[in-house]
């Protein structure tokens, strides 16, 4: 079976910065994998060169069974979309929630649009009220699902997740995940999620990364963190981290 | 125990009303509280009003918002009728304030070591050389390894970690008797969030300082503080043991516990808090 997506020693080099010193990578159809780390660790990094915002120095990224080139084509963004972390920040703050799923659309060229849009905005759960808005009259979490609408227009087959809820409230980041996971179980998408909180990856992803300083550091899978059987010292410190703050008298 | 200390701050039906083109709207919906030398958290959503009843206290409410309680009072002075004059001897001396993102509120154009000196000469009157050597005892305090290295540095020469114990640096080097730290962790990676903590534990518990710990994360919040406080709407809808927030009562504590993800809780999908306009009341 060919990798989703199969990524071979990437390096990723900003003027004389080393952000990813040859990471490899590779991820199953159907699969959710996981990609943790502190910030400066490379794991945005990561997901912003398969989606072809990164300069790539070296190596070798794969989707699907093709090898890609400095240049993505159209369609593949139709096979592999992105949503990002500050839904402030992602949507046009000028354009109406039914232009904003429209741009895909007339990019790519579909006709049915209309019914597109509907459907993409009741499978967010967004009713068609929400159809005609902009952007700054809806909470972070509305935002956040218009972008999710806007990414599952397309019907991609990978969702490339950079932190998608680390700007939302507790209960909103609660929607938000369960939405992500209704989808890719109706869908059957390919998920590779970027997130500093251990707790959501183990969540929402079968295996996972650990990256620190533009390196792997370890590949788990999401019930080995579950039991705690890590080998390196920095899964284990990220691991206690996550369980709060522990007073040492 | 901190309830047979003397109390520092009282804070009674407190109200924060900002004006806007389509009416009044209330931040701050009667909220009540008193604080001793202890760690008290003030934990809420977006919007609950947290952030708003902190600096309601630290007189840092925009001008045009409207604040009303039946009391506001820090050690005897009625922080209500105090004058700007006396407010502002309390601000930075005896209350102090740390933010969420050092980024923003540190002088981006002043090296960290004159900003601390600045704070330390405006409440105290002490030489030059004097305010130089305090000002790189605290950094030292605050486990900073190269106290007369980072001295020198300008904010956007630290990093996240550095630019937060630089401004616990800074708040502290006035000797407060209370500390408001209004997210002061949320900006930061998780490791370095709990040495920063740890700093704070350490001299909010040598100093004997009150302190108020305000954040969304009802976890940490509760692994730090001794009491917590749970806001919804402007207002509290629960207080309790830092201890005992397992038997929390109100359903809003308890869904905003429930929805988190939690390492080896497997759970699909996970409980979403059903809001009650009842809360809001």
């Amino acid at each position: 079976m060919t990798s989703a997506i199969a990524v071979d020693r990437l390096e990723v080099i900003f003027d004389r910065f080393r952000a990813l010193k040859g990471v490899s990578l590779d991820v199953q159809p159907g699969e959710s994998f996981g990609l943790v780390g502190e910030s400066g660790s490379g794991k945005s990094t990561l997901l912003r060169a398969i989606a072809g915002l990164a300069p790539v120095a070296s190596g070798g990224i794969v989707v699907n069974g093709k090898t890609l080139g400095a240049r993505r084509d159209k369609a593949f963004y139709r096979e592999v979309q992105m949503v990002f972390q500050d839904p402030y920040g992602s949507l046009h703050p000028r354009q109406t929630v039914d232009r904003l799923l429209q741009e895909p659309l007339a990019i790519h060229g579909f006709a049915d649009g209309e019914k597109r849009i509907q459907r993409a905005l009741d499978e967010v759960g967004l009713g068609n009220g929400f159809r005609f808005r902009y952007s700054h009259q809806l909470s972070g979490g509305q935002r956040q699902r218009v972008a999710i609408a806007r990414a599952l227009i397309l019907e991609p087959s990978i969702l490339l997740l950079d932190e998608p809820t680390s700007a939302l409230d507790a209960s909103v980041q609660a929607e938000v995940l369960n939405l992500l996971e209704e989808v890719r179980k109706r869908r059957k998408l390919t998920f590779l999620m970027v997130s500093h909180d251990l707790a959501i990856i183990t969540h929402m992803c079968e295996r996972l990364m650990v990256m620190q300083s533009g390196e792997a550091v370890e590949n788990l899978a999401a019930a080995d963190l579950v039991e705690r059987r890590v080998t390196k010292d920095y899964t284990r410190n990220l691991l206690r981290a996550s369980d709060g703050f522990v007073r040492t008298a | 125990m901190s309830g047979e200390t003397k109390t520092l701050l009282d804070v009674d039906d407190l109200r924060v009303t900002f004006p806007t083109r389509t009416g009044l709207i209330e931040a701050v919906r009667g909220v009540s509280f008193s604080l001793g030398r202890e760690r008290l958290g003030i934990v809420g959503e977006s919007g609950s009003g947290k952030s708003q009843t902190g600096r309601a206290i630290m007189g840092l409410t925009p001008p045009q918002a409207r604040i009303s309680a039946n009391k506001l009072a820090f050690d005897g002075i009625d922080l209500l009728t105090v004058s700007p004059r006396e407010r502002r001897k309390l601000r930075g001396k005896r209350i102090a304030m740390i933010l969420q993102d050092p980024k923003y509120s540190l002088d981006p154009v002043m090296s960290i070591g004159r900003q601390i000196v600045e704070t330390l000469r405006t409440h105290e009157e002490v030489g030059k050389a004097e305010a130089r050597d305090r000002a790189l005892a605290m950094l030292e305090a605050v486990q900073i390894r190269d106290p007369s290295r980072v001295f020198n540095l300008h904010p956007h020469e630290v990093s996240g970690g550095m630019g937060q114990r630089a401004m616990i640096a800074m708040m502290l080097i006035a000797g407060p008797e209370m500390m408001i730290a209004d997210e002061p962790t949320s900006a930061l990676d998780v490791t370095v969030q709990l040495d920063v903590l740890g700093i704070l534990d350490r001299l909010v518990s040598e100093r004997g300082m009150g302190l108020i710990f305000i954040s969304h994360d009802l976890r940490l919040v509760s692994s730090f503080c001794d009491r917590v406080i749970v806001m919804y709407a402007g207002k509290v809808v629960e207080q309790l043991k830092a201890s005992e927030l397992g038997q929390a009562q109100h359903p809003y504590t308890r869904g905003l516990l429930n929805c988190m993800p939690k390492i080896g809780a497997d759970r699909h999908p996970l409980p979403v808090l059903d809001r009650k306009p009842e809360w809001a009341a």
